[in-house]
């Protein structure tokens, strides 16, 4: 039939072991997971996903801080979330006695919100700070909480009113 | 060739490595968490947001977002009366800070919160040339990390400028929509923290979100709709002036 067949023979040979090595050393360099959902790497999802948290969310905060959960349900501030003024707090939340939130600073804090800006809405509540206290800080006549000062007069202490939608 | 047994015994270890190479992993799925059943999307409402910059000061938090970057941020807007088609645009640092009283006076002025938009035809994705970015299952534009070359084509191809080089990794990075927040059951930390409710995480694939009466009942806008890149964060009340 065929003379010299041993040279059809090594090439054969080399061509398998060429594909054999593509395949191993291709199997070795992507990701196992690549291609499962896309052309991407498929546990990139399942990593981004374990990442860990930072905030802890105001239901965890009000797990423990009840009272002041009941406070803020009285005021308007009952739509803002703790960790909107006190940062972060998965961290506190985890180890409560070990780490302790940094107190806050209500002429910068409050200021962030409600200084007067002509780009906020005009439903907003804003005061030009330096007229409205003369330099006081916001929390000697405002409680952060609850920020309406008849509210917490204790003569004076009103039924909740409703959160603002 | 004959298979010898000593042969054998050389080309079973080898034939062993070889398989542990070609069977592929299947990697464990989140408990309680399917990516099939969430489409993922944001809501953001104009009129409501004050500039207060909480969102920003979460998302850097949340995110260990370098000092200097923004995974969102926020514009202020200022429309004159009469120049109504070149609307001035300041972000100090981001807003992270809330934003000084405003030295013009009259026109227009009004906030506008910026982020990814979750694309679902993102300009990013197709770029990118390694598969180092992509559109979850779920809606989400993430980027793997450890995939990225830091060629820097998605930070071009993005229309909306959310993408930036991560000095320390560089590698891109932009906004999660805190994935790892959103799969666990949680709110995207921005969500968490705006006070007036101006951002709102929506998933699409529920029917008892809230946002589809909202989506119902209101004239919605996403950023540059003429770019066709399904961007899934909707603004409210937005100005046309708005870029």
């Amino acid at each position: 039939m065929f003379k010299d067949t041993e040279h059809l023979i090594r090439l054969a040979a080399v061509m398998a072991i060429a594909v054999l090595a593509f395949v191993v050393l291709r199997s070795a360099v992507v990701p196992k997971s690549f291609g499962q959902y896309g052309h991407y790497r498929g546990n990139a999802i399942a990593e981004a996903a374990a990442l860990p948290i930072a905030h802890a969310g105001h239901e965890v905060c009000e797990s423990c801080h009840s009272d002041v959960a009941e406070q803020k349900k009285l005021g308007k501030h009952v739509v803002v979330a703790c960790e909107a003024c006190h940062g972060a707090q998965a961290k506190h939340a985890d180890d409560p006695a070990s780490i302790q939130p940094a107190k806050l600073d209500t002429a910068v804090i409050c200021a962030r919100c409600h200084e007067a800006n002509s780009a906020k809405p005009k439903s907003f509540p804003q005061v030009v700070s330096a007229e409205h206290s003369g330099g006081l800080a916001c929390d000697t006549c405002h409680q952060p909480h609850r920020p309406k000062i008849e509210d917490t007069a204790e003569t004076k202490s009103k039924p909740a009113t409703e959160a603002r939608k | 060739m004959d298979i010898t047994r000593r042969r054998l015994l050389i080309l079973l270890p080898a034939a062993a490595v070889a398989w542990k190479f070609v069977e592929a992993g299947t990697p464990e799925a989140a408990p309680n968490y399917k990516l099939t059943e969430h489409w993922w999307a944001m809501l953001v409402d104009i009129p409501k947001c004050i500039g207060c910059g909480s969102c920003v000061r979460a998302c850097s938090q949340e995110n260990d977002v370098p000092e200097g970057y923004f995974r969102t941020w926020i514009e202020r807007y200022h429309v004159a009366d009469w120049k109504i088609e070149r609307p001035e645009v300041e972000s100090p640092d981001g807003g992270k800070q809330g934003f000084p009283p405003n030295e013009i006076s009259g026109g227009k002025n009004f906030f506008v919160p910026k982020l990814c938009n979750h694309c679902a035809d993102s300009p990013c994705t197709q770029v990118c040339p390694v598969g180092a970015t992509f559109v979850t299952p779920d809606g989400v534009v993430l980027v793997d990390k450890s995939y990225c070359l830091g060629c820097r084509y998605c930070v071009q191809a993005c229309p909306y400028g959310c993408r930036f080089i991560n000095p320390k990794t560089n590698t891109a990075e932009k906004c999660s929509l805190c994935y790892h927040r959103i799969t666990k059951g949680l709110t995207t930390a921005c969500c968490e923290v705006c006070p007036t409710g101006a951002r709102q995480l929506a998933d699409l694939k529920n029917p008892k979100d809230p946002i589809h009466e909202f989506l119902k009942t209101h004239s919605v806008q996403v950023l540059k709709p003429h770019m066709a890149t399904g961007a899934k964060v909707f603004y409210n009340g937005m100005d046309g002036s708005v870029r």
